[in-house]
C-alpha cells in the first residue's frame, strides 16, 4: 500500500477490475429491464390494459372510434392485434399528423411502456398476431432469406431493400436499419397498402431467415464501390451519363485544344 | 495541299462550273507557344512532365504493393471492397497520368507547326502492274485453269456445295417447336394445384387470408427439368384474396374466382416484365418497368399506362383437399404481343 502511494501508480490490475465491475453493472441491469419487458410483454397486467385504453381514449380515438371500430377518418383495429400497434404506434407512424397517401415516419410519440399498454388493450379487443418470440428476430439463413426477399419483396422495396415508388403518391419504405419486430410485423399485419404475409404464406423461420438477410445488408458493404443508394440502372446510369460523359467531354476537348 | 482563292480542281467529269464555293481557308497565322518564347517556361513543362511520368512509376509500383499489404480475407466483404479500390485507383493514377504525360509532352515541348500530308496514291505503278499480270498468266499456263475445263467446272461445282451444310445449321438455331404453340400455351392445365414460388408447396384455399398476395408457380413446375426457367417465365401467377363485395366480375367470370381469391399472370401485357407490385387496399397493381396499372378488383383492366391488355386471368378452384387448383389453361396467351396473335 504504501508502496503504491510512494510512486503514485495505481496496481496494475486495478483498471482491469474496474472495467469488469462496469460490465457487470451495466450488463446486469440490462439484463433486468431486457427481462422486465419480455416479461411485461407476455403476460399484459390489468393496470397495463386500463392505462392502454385511456391512452387509446386520448390519442387514437378520434380516427378509430372510441371503441376502436373504426370511421370514416380511420380502419377498425379490431382483431388487428398487438403486433400491429408496435409496428404503427412503435415505428412512428401513428399517429399520423396529417391525412396523406401513406402515414410517414416520424420520431415515435410514446414510451415503450405506453406503447406496449396500448398494445395490450387492442389485442383484448379480438384475436390478432401478438409480439414474435425473440428467437425468430435474427440468426437464420440469409441465403434462404434472400431467395424469399427476391420473390415476395424485392419488386416494391428493391433487391437491396433501397425501397420504391408505388402509385399515386404512395411509397414502399427502404429497409435499412429497421427494428426486426417492425420487419416481422410488417409481414404479418401487412400495413396500409403491403399485402400480408401470414405465417401460413410466409413461415416464422422463413420469416426469420428475411430479417437476418435485411441485416446481411445493413452490415455489409457493397463490395462494388459506391453502391449510390443501391438503385441500379437509374442512379448508376445518371451518374456515367454526368460524370463520365462529362470527364470525357473534358479530356477530349483538352486533347484537341492548341496550346497557348 | 493548301490552295488559295478559288482555284478549286473540279473532279473529273463534271460539266458544270460550281460557284459560291466555301473559300478554303488555309491554315492560321503560325503562332509561337509561350514554351517556344520563354525558355524558363519550357523547363517548368518539361519538369512538370516528367513529374507525371514518375508518378504514373509510383503508380504502378504501390498497386503492386498495395495488392499485397491490403489483401482479400475470405469471408470479410469489407477486405474485397477495400482492395479493389486501391489497387484500381492505383492502376488508373498510373495509367492517366502516363497519358496525360505524353499528351503534354506533345502539346508544349514538341514541333508545333503544322504541315499536311498528301494521301498516297492508291493506283500501282506501271512495272509493278506488269508483274502482276504476269503472275497470273503463269498461274494460269502452269495449273491449266482456262485448259483443263472439267477441273475448273468441277472445283466450281465443288464450292457452290460447300455451304448447303450451314443451311442446316443455321436453321437448327430456331426453335425446335413450332413457336406459336411454345408462346399460346403455358403448362398450366386442369387440376394442377397451385403453388408457392420457390418451394413448390402448394397453397390451401383457407391459408390465404384477405389481404394475402402469394406468388405462385404451378405444382408440376418441379418436373420440368430442361426447360424449367422457360416454363416458369410463362407460367408464374399472383395470387390475391380481395373482400368479396370489392370484386366486379363480369358474368362469364364468376367462376373463376374462389372466395374473393384471384389469380393473374405475373408477365405484363406490355413488355412482359413480371407485374407484382400489388397495392392491398386500392387493389392496384404496378408494373415496375413502365408504370402500368391494372386494377385487381375490376378484371385486372389496364388504368394507366402503355400495356394493351388486361392480365390473363387464371380460372381457379379449390379440389377435394381444400388445395387451390387451375380450372384450365390461361384463355388466352400471356405476355405481350406478337405477330400471330389473334387477339
Amino acid at each position: 500500500m504504501s508502496k503504491i502511494q510512494r510512486t503514485g501508480r495505481r496496481h496494475p490490475v486495478a483498471a482491469a477490475a474496474l472495467l469488469l465491475v462496469g460490465l457487470f453493472v451495466s450488463g446486469g441491469s440490462y439484463a433486468l429491464v431486457s427481462n422486465a419487458a419480455t416479461a411485461s410483454n407476455d403476460v399484459p397486467t390489468a393496470v397495463q390494459i386500463e392505462t392502454g385504453e385511456s391512452l387509446f381514449l386520448a390519442n387514437c380515438a378520434s380516427c378509430h372510434g372510441l371503441n376502436a371500430q373504426g370511421t370514416k377518418a380511420g380502419p377498425s383495429l379490431i382483431g388487428v392485434g398487438a403486433l400491429s400497434v408496435e409496428f404503427q404506434v412503435g415505428s412512428g407512424r401513428m399517429p399520423m399528423s396529417s391525412s396523406g397517401p401513406q402515414a410517414e415516419v416520424k420520431p415515435v410519440q410514446f414510451t415503450q411502456s405506453d406503447i406496449d399498454a396500448m398494445a395490450a388493450w387492442v389485442a383484448t379487443l379480438g384475436p390478432g398476431p401478438g409480439i414474435p418470440e425473440e428467437r425468430l428476430l435474427s440468426g437464420g439463413d440469409s441465403a434462404n432469406g434472400a431467395e424469399l426477399f427476391r420473390i415476395n419483396c424485392a419488386m416494391c422495396h428493391n433487391v437491396a431493400g433501397a425501397g420504391g415508388a408505388l402509385t399515386e403518391g404512395k411509397w414502399a419504405p427502404a429497409l435499412n436499419n429497421i427494428d426486426p419486430v417492425h420487419i416481422y410485423a410488417a409481414m404479418v399485419t401487412g400495413p396500409q397498402n403491403m399485402p400480408v404475409f401470414s405465417d401460413m404464406n410466409i413461415t416464422p423461420e422463413e420469416k426469420r431467415d428475411i430479417i437476418t438477410y435485411l441485416q446481411f445488408v445493413d452490415e455489409n458493404p457493397s463490395v462494388g464501390g459506391f453502391d449510390l443508394g443501391s438503385l441500379g440502372p437509374v442512379s448508376e446510369g445518371l451518374f456515367v451519363w454526368v460524370f463520365v460523359l462529362g470527364g470525357l467531354v473534358a479530356i477530349t476537348i483538352w486533347l484537341t485544344a492548341k496550346s497557348n | 495541299m493548301a490552295k488559295s482563292g478559288n482555284e478549286v480542281e473540279l473532279p473529273r467529269g463534271s460539266a458544270v462550273q460550281r460557284t459560291g464555293l466555301v473559300e478554303n481557308p488555309g491554315f492560321e497565322p503560325a503562332h509561337k507557344r509561350v514554351h517556344d518564347l520563354d525558355p524558363a517556361r519550357a523547363t517548368k513543362a518539361e519538369r512538370g512532365i516528367s513529374a507525371l511520368f514518375l508518378i504514373s512509376g509510383i503508380m504502378s509500383v504501390a498497386a503492386f504493393a498495395l495488392n499485397f499489404a491490403f489483401p482479400i480475407v475470405e469471408g470479410d466483404l469489407s477486405t474485397t471492397r477495400l482492395n479493389t479500390l486501391l489497387v484500381g485507383v492505383a492502376i488508373a493514377a498510373g495509367l492517366l497520368s502516363l497519358g496525360v504525360g505524353a499528351v503534354h509532352w506533345a502539346k508544349t515541348l514538341m514541333h508545333g507547326h503544322d504541315l499536311v500530308e498528301e494521301r498516297h496514291p492508291t493506283r500501282g505503278d506501271e512495272p509493278t502492274r506488269k508483274q502482276v499480270a504476269e503472275i497470273f498468266t503463269q498461274a494460269n499456263k502452269e495449273s491449266g485453269w482456262t485448259r483443263r475445263r472439267l477441273l475448273r467446272n468441277s472445283l466450281v461445282t465443288a464450292l457452290v456445295a460447300f455451304p448447303i451444310p450451314a443451311i442446316a445449321l443455321l436453321r437448327d438455331l430456331a426453335p425446335a417447336a413450332d413457336p406459336n404453340t411454345v408462346l399460346k400455351y403455358t403448362i398450366w392445365k386442369k387440376g394442377t394445384r397451385l403453388a408457392r414460388d420457390p418451394s413448390g408447396v402448394p397453397i390451401k384455399a383457407s391459408e390465404v387470408t384477405i389481404g394475402s398476395a402469394f406468388h405462385v408457380i404451378p405444382e408440376n413446375l418441379k418436373d420440368y427439368h430442361e426447360t424449367f426457367l422457360n416454363e416458369k417465365a410463362k407460367s408464374a401467377v399472383l395470387l390475391m384474396r380481395l373482400p368479396v363485395e370489392d370484386l366486379k366480375e363480369a358474368e362469364d367470370r364468376k367462376t373463376w374466382s374462389y372466395d374473393g381469391i384471384v389469380a393473374y399472370s405475373k408477365i405484363c401485357t406490355h413488355v412482359g416484365c413480371p407485374v407484382a407490385l400489388y397495392e392491398q387496399q386500392t387493389h392496384h397493381l404496378l408494373c415496375p418497368c413502365h408504370q402500368s396499372e391494372f386494377d385487381v378488383s375490376d378484371s385486372c383492366k389496364v388504368i394507366f399506362g402503355p400495356a394493351a391488355r388486361p392480365l390473363p386471368q387464371l380460372p381457379i378452384t379449390v379440389d377435394a383437399e381444400g388445395y387451390l387448383i387451375a380450372q384450365s389453361d390461361f384463355l388466352e396467351p400471356v405476355g405481350p404481343s406478337f405477330w400471330e396473335r389473334t387477339s
